[in-house]
């Protein structure tokens, strides 16, 4: 065999000209991540922290540890996204009258592809995980979820997605598709590069990861709740996170599926979604909105948790209707798999079928409607504390409504045919994705921080990052409103008309403000670590809350509570304080708990060599890595050292210590 | 302040976990009327399908998929030990939503892509009609 064919061999269609060295902006990038990788690194080294690292955080089975990773790998991808959104923000900014702007075409489609991909993916999605993941045990009494390293597991595969997709920045390129990457564009004749390929295998490598930890959640809420708490007395945030597990174990094997479908299409030559031989690339579309469409939901629906669990916190008050809002949140569920069409109203299915999907459309606007009307009446007459969390919730309010009703008014098909693909949709979903989850997620991150490391966040730079945030939203989107009712089309690179700069202009100081926001949210994270001292929460329970996350310590001790809590009402942490329910002092056991393990990460990794082999033809290494992996999976469970007892006087010690500094803060 | 009792030992309850979560038994005689069943419910589509028992080629896959129906609720009940009470009705509630989702799905592509073969895909078949040129954006 000679050099070239063994070259071929192991390294398939990977050669040195994938790096993209004539690319300035890719060349610099890279360069400050390097850097800035480089100097990570060597801190970690300096300061002695990778065995720290490895058997306290990396494998750790601990569900509080693996939702703050989730958290910090979310808050990374955010820049990641939000850096590209700022350049297509700048480049259409000064596009006009012959200026091509920065970014060439090929490179600008990559960058609102990764941008979508990501920010969805690998921003909302591991943001909202980790909170569930973080939250839900505790608050239905719970010591861990139902299978620990199967949490593990999935939360490194998200990882190994996040990196495929990041590793496409720098050797070869992402999709340049948009980020459903419809075929027939995305089919190997239209896109036989390696981007739509980094797609696919990112989302299948992230896709097991978020699955399994749908199921992970599903089997917890289901199965270990505290004695004494129903279904109907479990919080509003452990409801709406079940809803949502439920929608991810439905929905995604859906997008699995399809996704699988397109690859037979790019590796083995099936006619799938092809134009000719019989393909039919509106099943694809048909099949990946019928992900689509549930996906939206599983982001907002367990924010609608955190803002009714702030709401009735920071207004004192009992949740306004809460079978109301366990109706309205079940109902949502089943009805967000009745919509999906409404994504292609104009691809021509006809009258028929595109107003059933219309009514469904605007039927479904209804329960959402009806928790806003909750939340109002939850802080009428409440004594309201315009706490960070609350800010954030008032901001959702006002602006989740408008996005709302910008919804039904694309739920009309025929104001569909003029809005479609138009800016307006850019808008409006913004409207809906940032004004709902990412208001919420910050609402939540502020509220649970002080449970989660101890301390609260910074209020005065919390406040920063809030307005900044608020306004630049609406700086950023109302033009594009405009542009849209002008009939802008999405995904342009330059425009002719000089008239529409303006707006372009006025959006991209928008995103400067966001921007502003994200780098506040920095700072109040630098901030709050330098004063936490003064911020620290030694009760457990800085907001007087209702649930039990608030019980017990802050952060908790890693067994969560000392003895499992017995409930008797829906607000249980506040029933117990109005009871003057005291902490049970005597009496410890030996805890039993899971005991962590490398076997997720390894897995991981991996899956990410087997997805970086499959994209770039290196079938050799893609078998290999394959093989490994199911050999690792299964030497997994010869490991049978799973689990270990916390020993009695451990826990009566730690409890000790809680007590004394509870009695010393009275 | 240790008068009011909130906890109780969640470690005992869990330890001494019996089989009490409704499963129905599995008994040999549960398992042999399945697998009685489940050969029954093979062998007669084997027999419709090599004798050519029904001559028309539609009829004859409607009941083979009927009696595939069949076969997926039997192995269900007898090998899976699903029932209405098993694990406090969550299996039941589980399959419902499952069937409700699998229902949505396959009905829902099947209506919306037949109107856009019909619609759209004119060419494949016969000339446009009048109602198909209407549907036309």
């Amino acid at each position: 065999m000679n050099m070239p064919d063994l070259a071929k061999l192991i390294f398939g269609r990977l050669t040195l000209e994938a790096i993209p060295y004539h690319e300035p902006i890719l060349i610099g990038t890279f360069i400050a991540v390097a850097i800035g990788g480089i100097a990570l690194l060597a801190l970690i080294t300096k300061h002695k922290l990778w065995g720290y690292l490895w058997s306290e955080w990396f494998t750790s089975i601990d569900h509080k540890k693996i939702g703050i990773m989730y958290m910090v790998l979310g808050i990374v991808m955010l820049l990641r996204g939000f850096s590209d959104a700022i350049m297509m923000r700048a480049q259409q900014a000064i596009a006009f009258n012959g200026n091509p702007g920065f970014l060439p075409p090929h490179h600008y489609d990559q960058i609102f592809t990764a941008h979508g991909v990501i920010m969805i993916f690998f921003v909302a999605m591991p943001l909202v995980t980790g909170l569930m993941n973080y939250v839900v045990p505790l608050q239905i009494g719970a010591r861990d979820v139902a299978f620990p390293f199967l949490n593990n597991f999935s939360f490194w595969m998200t990882v190994a997605g996040a990196m495929l997709v990041m590793a496409s920045l720098f050797v070869g390129e992402f999709a340049r598709t948009g980020w459903l990457a419809y075929p027939p564009l995305s089919g190997l004749a239209q896109s036989p590069d390696v981007g739509v390929d980094y797609y696919i295998w990112s989302l299948q490598v992230a896709g097991v990861g978020t699955t399994l930890s749908g199921i992970n959640l599903i089997a917890t809420i289901v199965k270990m709740r505290a004695p004494g708490m129903s279904m109907m007395k479990m919080p509003i945030f452990t409801w709406t996170s079940l809803c949502t597990n439920v929608l991810i174990v439905a929905a995604f094997p859906v997008l699995t599926a399809v996704l699988v479908l397109l690859s037979l299409d790019r590796y083995v030559g099936t006619n799938f979604f092809t134009n000719d031989f019989g393909g039919n690339a509106m099943m694809y579309v048909n099949l990946i909105w019928i992900w689509g469409h549930p996906e939206v939901y599983i982001l907002v629906l367990p924010v609608f948790g955190v803002f009714s669990e702030v709401t009735s916190t920071f207004s004192r008050k009992r949740l306004f209707g809460y079978a109301s809002m366990v109706y309205a949140t079940v109902v949502i569920t089943v009805l967000s798999y009745l919509v999906w069409l409404h994504h292609f109203f104009t691809m021509g299915s006809g009258a028929s079928v595109n107003s059933f999907f219309g009514i469904t459309t605007m039927i479904i606007s209804i329960p959402t409607g009806a928790k806003i009307f909750n939340w109002l009446f939850t802080m009428y007459r409440g004594r309201i504390k315009f706490d960070v969390p609350m800010l954030w919730t008032v901001g959702f309010m006002v602006t989740f409504v408008i996005g709302g009703m910008t919804g039904v008014m694309l739920a009309v098909p025929p104001a569909d045919f003029l809005l479609h693909n138009s800016l307006f949709l850019i808008a409006h979903f913004h409207n809906v994705i940032i004004g709902g989850v990412i208001f919420g997620l910050f609402a939540g991150i502020n509220y649970w921080f002080p449970k989660a490391f101890g301390y609260r966040l910074d209020p005065f730079w919390g406040k920063v990052s809030f307005w900044f945030w608020l306004v630049g939203f609406w700086v950023a989107f109302m033009p594009l409103y405009v542009l849209g009712f002008m009939g802008v089309t999405r995904r342009m690179n330059h425009f002719e008309d000089p008239s529409l700069q303006i707006w372009f202009q006025i959006a991209a100081f928008g995103a400067f403000l966001i921007a502003l926001g994200i780098g506040a949210f920095l700072v109040q994270l630098w901030v709050s670590y330098k004063r936490r001292d003064e911020l620290r929460d030694v009760t457990g329970d800085p907001w007087h809350g209702r649930t039990l996350e608030w019980s017990t310590s802050s952060p908790p001790p890693e067994y969560n509570f000392a003895f499992t809590p017995v409930i008797h009402d829906m607000d249980a942490w506040w029933d117990m304080k109005e009871r003057n329910a005291g902490r049970r002092l005597e009496g410890y056991l030996p805890i039993h708990m899971p005991k962590n393990t490398g076997a997720g990460i390894i897995l991981a990794g991996l899956a990410f060599v087997f997805g970086f082999a499959m994209i770039w033809h290196m079938f050799l290494v893609a078998g290999l890595a394959f093989v490994a992996l199911i050999v690792t999976a299964i030497g997994h469970t010869f490991n049978y050292k799973r689990d270990y007892h916390i020993p009695a006087d451990v826990v009566a010690r730690t409890e000790a210590a809680r007590t004394e500094e509870l009695a010393a803060h009275v | 302040m240790s008068a009011h009792i909130e906890s109780h030992d969640h470690h005992d309850a869990h330890d001494h976990h019996e089989h009490d979560d409704g499963h129905a038994p599995s008994t040999l005689k549960g398992y042999m009327m399945g697998f009685f069943l489940a050969v029954v419910l093979t062998a007669i589509p084997f027999w419709l399908v090599m004798d050519k028992v029904i001559p028309n080629s539609q009829t004859l896959a409607v009941v083979i998929l009927t009696f595939a129906a069949i076969q997926i609720v039997v192995h269900m009940v007898y090998f899976l030990h699903m029932n209405t009470k098993a694990e406090g009705g969550w299996s039941m509630l589980a399959l419902i939503f499952t069937l409700v989702m699998v229902v949505i799905t396959l009905s829902g592509s099947i209506w919306v892509m037949y109107h856009m073969n019909s619609n759209m895909m004119p060419g494949m078949s016969h000339e446009m009609t009048e109602q198909q040129a209407k549907n036309l954006p």
